[in-house]
C-alpha cells in the first residue's frame, strides 16, 4: 500500500519523489561500507577504481604480520572478557529495573545509560588518570574494566526491552509451585529472555571489539588492539593492508548483525 | 500489621504502613541493580570525578615551596618581598634540586607566566650553590625578574591545593599575574572557538541527518512489510559496523584521487579535483553517515504508532494533501524528531576519531584538543578543564533529553 486510492496526481508525484529520495539515502548509508572490500583484494598499492587486478597479497600481509595478529588476539580476549562481565552485570540490573517497585528508577536509569552518552574521550582521560593511580594502565584488566563500563548500557537496554514483553505471571507460577527463585530464573525467566540477553551480549562484544579511544589511552604496546593498530596506521600512512583489516572487521560486524537480527526476529515471534 | 483499621489510622499512617510493607520488594529490586551501580561508580564515575579534580588540582607549588609560601603569607603584594622570603626560596629550591622537582614546578607555573620553567631550573641550580645569605641580591643578580612583583604574585596566589587557572583558560579567560581576571590574549583565546566549532559541527550533522532521515522513516512506515524489513536491515547494518571502518571508508572515498571526485567529474559537476579530505564538508559528511541511523530509528518508532486512518479522515473531511500532512501528521512525529535529533547532537559533541582522520586542523573538536593536551603537551590540568567544559555541555543536553524523552525510550533496533 504505497499510495491510497484517493491520491491525486500531484500527490503521486510527490510520493514518488520522497521514495526516490529515501532510496538515495539508503544507498548513501550502505554503499560506503563496502568500498573497502574491493580495495582490499586489489593488487594495486594505490586506491584505484575499478580495481585493475585482484589478488590476496594484502591479506597475506595481514596474516603474516605479527602486529596485526597480536591485535586480533588482544581484541578478541578483551572483547570476550568484556562481554562476560557486561552481560552478567547488565542482565542482573535489568531484572531489578523491570520490577514495578524499583526505587528511584529514573535517576538510576539515567546513570546506567550515561556511559553511552558521555564523550568517550572523557571516559578515556578519566580512566587514564584513575587507572594510572591504581597501576591498571597498560594492563588488560584496566582495558576490560573500562570497556565493560562502556558496554553495559547496551545490555541493560536490550534486556529491559525484552523483559517488558515477559509475562511475570510465569515467575509467580514457578514460585508458587515451590521452585526456589534461582531455579525459577534459570529454568523459566532466562530461557524466555535469552534472545534479548544474547543480543545484548553481541552488542557488548561489538562495542569492545570496535572501541578505539579508550584502548588508545589505556593500553601499551603489549595490549594493542586491532582498532588501535588500524587507527595508528591510517594516521601514519594509509595502506591496503588497512583495507584488509577493515574488510575483516566489516565481515565480523555483518556476522554479528545477522545473528542479532535473527535472534531479534525470534524474540519478537516468541512473545 | 493486623491493626490497620482505616477508622483509627490517619492517612499519613496508612501511607507509611503501605510504604513499609512495600519496602522488602523495593530493596530486592534495588539489590539486583546494585552490582552494576557499584561497578559503574568504581570504573566510570570515579574516573570522571578524578578528571574534575585534576582540572583544579594544584599540588606542585605547596609541595615544592612550603617555606616560601609560608613566608609570603604576610607579603603586601606591592613590592619585591624581603630577604626572609628569598631565604625560604633558597632553602626550598635547594631541596627541589635534590629531589629533582624544580622542573615540575616550573612547568606548572609556566602556564601562568611564561619563562618560569627555565627560570625555576636555573634558580634551583643557583640555590644549590648558595650556602649563606644574603639571598635576595644573589637571585636578583642572576635573573632580574626575581625582583618583579608579577612572579611573586603568581607564586603567592598558588598557596592553595586547587586553582581555577585551567578552567579559566578553557573558557578563554586569563588570570593575570597582576590585575585580576580578564579576557585571554588573542593568540591564546582559542577554546571558545573550538567549543563553538564543536557545537556548529554537531548542529550541522543533526540537521543533515534530520533532512535525510525523516523521509526514510516516513517511507519505512508506508512501505509494505516485506520491503520495510529489508529497508530496516539497511538502516541497522551501518549501526553495527565499526565506527573506525566507516571512517576508513570515508578517508578512502574523500581522497583527492578518490571515488567521489571521479564521480563528480563524471557527472560534470566539477572540472577540477576538489579538496574533500581534511575539510569541514568531508568531516560533516562522514559524521552524518555515521549518525543517520541514530536519528532515523526514534523518528520511525514514533511514526509507526500514528494511525494512518487519521490522515485518511483529514483528507475525507476535505483537507488538501499538504495541509493534511503538515497539520495532522507532522506535529505527531515531533517527539520522535526531538528524540532522534537530541541523541545525534549529544553523540556528535563527543566525536574524536572521525575529525582526527577526516578533518583538517581547523575541524578538530574539543575531544581532539583534550587528547592533544594529554598526549603531546602533557598538560593534564588544561586537558581536564576542557573535559569539564565538554562534560558540562553534554550533561546539559542529556538532562534535556531525559526531561523531554526519557532514558527508557532508547532502543537499539
Amino acid at each position: 500500500m504505497w499510495l491510497p486510492s484517493y491520491a491525486t496526481r500531484s500527490e503521486r508525484a510527490v510520493r514518488l519523489a520522497v521514495v526516490s529520495f529515501a532510496v538515495a539515502v539508503l544507498i548513501f548509508l550502505i554503499a560506503p561500507l563496502f568500498v573497502v572490500v574491493p580495495l582490499s583484494f586489489s593488487d594495486d598499492p594505490f586506491f584505484t577504481f575499478p580495481v585493475p587486478k585482484y589478488s590476496l597479497r594484502w591479506y597475506r600481509d595481514f596474516f603474516g604480520n605479527e602486529r596485526w595478529i597480536s591485535g586480533v588476539v588482544n581484541s578478541s580476549i578483551t572483547a570476550v572478557l568484556t562481554t562476560i562481565f557486561a552481560t552478567v552485570l547488565g542482565t542482573t540490573a535489568a531484572l531489578g529495573l523491570a520490577r514495578p517497585d524499583f526505587p528511584w528508577r529514573r535517576p538510576v536509569m539515567a546513570l546506567l545509560i550515561s556511559p553511552m552518552i558521555i564523550p568517550v574521550v572523557i571516559v578515556a582521560v578519566g580512566g587514564y588518570l584513575f587507572f594510572g593511580r591504581l597501576g591498571l594502565t597498560d594492563t588488560r584488566l584496566g582495558l576490560v574494566l573500562a570497556h565493560t563500563a562502556l558496554a553495559t548500557p547496551f545490555v541493560v537496554i536490550t534486556v529491559t526491552a525484552t523483559l517488558s514483553t515477559y509475562d511475570t505471571n510465569l515467575t509467580r507460577a514457578g514460585l508458587s509451585l515451590g521452585a526456589p527463585p534461582i531455579a525459577v530464573f534459570f529454568r523459566i525467566t532466562l530461557p524466555s529472555i535469552l534472545p534479548g540477553v544474547v543480543s545484548g551480549a553481541i552488542f557488548a562484544f561489538a562495542t569492545s571489539f570496535d572501541e578505539v579511544v579508550v584502548a588508545l589511552f589505556l593500553t601499551g604496546a603489549e595490549q594493542r588492539t586491532l582498532p588501535v593498530q588500524m587507527f595508528a596506521g591510517i594516521r601514519d600512512q594509509i595502506n591496503p593492508t588497512i583495507m584488509a583489516a577493515a574488510s575483516i572487521l566489516l565481515a565480523l560486524s555483518i556476522v554479528l548483525f545477522v545473528v542479532a537480527s535473527w535472534l531479534g526476529g525470534r524474540g519478537r515471534r516468541g512473545s | 500489621m493486623a491493626a490497620i483499621d482505616p477508622a483509627v489510622m490517619s492517612r499519613v499512617e496508612i501511607f507509611l504502613a503501605v510504604k513499609k510493607a512495600e519496602r522488602p520488594g523495593r530493596r530486592a529490586a534495588f539489590t539486583l541493580a546494585l552490582p552494576l551501580l557499584v561497578f559503574l561508580l568504581l570504573t566510570f564515575v570515579a574516573p570522571i570525578l578524578l578528571l574534575l579534580v585534576t582540572a583544579v588540582d594544584n599540588t606542585e607549588p605547596r609541595a615544592v615551596l612550603p617555606r616560601t609560601l609560608a613566608a609570603l603569607s604576610d607579603w603586601d603584594g606591592a613590592s619585591t618581598p624581603g630577604e626572609p622570603v628569598f631565604a625560604a626560596l633558597a632553602a626550598d629550591l635547594k631541596k627541589a634540586q635534590e629531589d629533582r622537582t624544580a622542573a615540575l614546578l616550573g612547568k606548572r607555573l609556566n602556564y601562568e607566566i611564561s619563562g618560569m620553567r627555565s627560570r625555576m631550573v636555573a634558580a634551583a641550580r643557583l640555590a644549590a650553590r648558595l650556602d649563606a645569605g644574603p639571598y635576595r641580591p644573589a637571585f636578583v643578580e642572576a635573573d632580574a625578574e626575581w625582583g618583579s612583583v608579577a612572579i611573586w604574585a603568581v607564586i603567592a596566589r598558588n598557596d592553595r591545593g586547587w586553582t581555577p587557572y585551567h578552567l579559566l583558560t578553557a573558557v578563554d579567560l586569563q588570570w593575570r599575574p597582576v590585575g585580576g581576571i580578564g579576557p585571554a590574549d588573542a593568540d591564546q583565546a582559542i577554546f571558545l572557538g573550538v567549543l563553538g566549532r564543536t557545537l556548529t559541527v554537531a548542529a550541522l550533522v543533526t540537521l543533515a541527518t534530520l533532512i535525510m532521515g525523516y523521509p526514510v522513516a516516513y517511507v519505512l512506515t508506508i512501505a509494505p512489510p516485506s520491503v520495510a524489513r529489508v529497508m530496516m536491515l539497511l538502516v541497522l547494518l551501518p549501526l553495527w559496523t565499526s565506527l573506525l571502518v566507516r571512517t576508513t571508508a570515508w578517508v578512502v572515498l574523500l581522497q583527492t584521487d578518490g571515488i567521489i571526485n571521479d564521480l563528480l567529474m563524471m557527472l560534470g559537476l566539477t572540472t577540477s579535483k576538489l579538496q574533500l579530505i581534511f575539510t569541514r564538508i568531508g568531516t560533516v559528511t562522514a559524521m552524518t553517515h555515521i549518525q543517520l541511523p541514530f536519528t532515523i530509528l526514534p523518528i520511525y518508532s514514533v511514526m509507526r504508532a500514528i494511525p494512518p486512518t487519521q490522515l485518511r479522515a483529514a483528507r475525507s473531511l476535505g483537507a488538501p494533501p499538504l495541509s493534511a500532512f503538515w497539520r495532522i501528521w507532522a506535529p505527531q512525529t515531533l517527539p520522535g524528531v526531538v528524540a532522534g535529533c537530541l541523541m545525534t547532537f549529544i553523540l556528535s559533541l563527543g566525536y574524536y576519531i572521525t575529525p582526527a582522520l577526516v578533518g583538517g586542523p581547523g575541524d578538530q573538536m574539543v575531544s581532539n584538543f583534550i587528547s592533544t593536551y594529554i598526549n603531546r603537551d602533557l598538560n593534564w590540568g588544561l586537558a581536564s578543564a576542557l573535559g569539564v567544559v565538554l562534560l558540562t555541555v553534554t550533561l546539559g543536553i542529556y538532562w534535556l533529553f531525559l526531561r523531554l524523552v526519557g532514558a527508557d525510550k532508547i532502543r537499539l533496533g
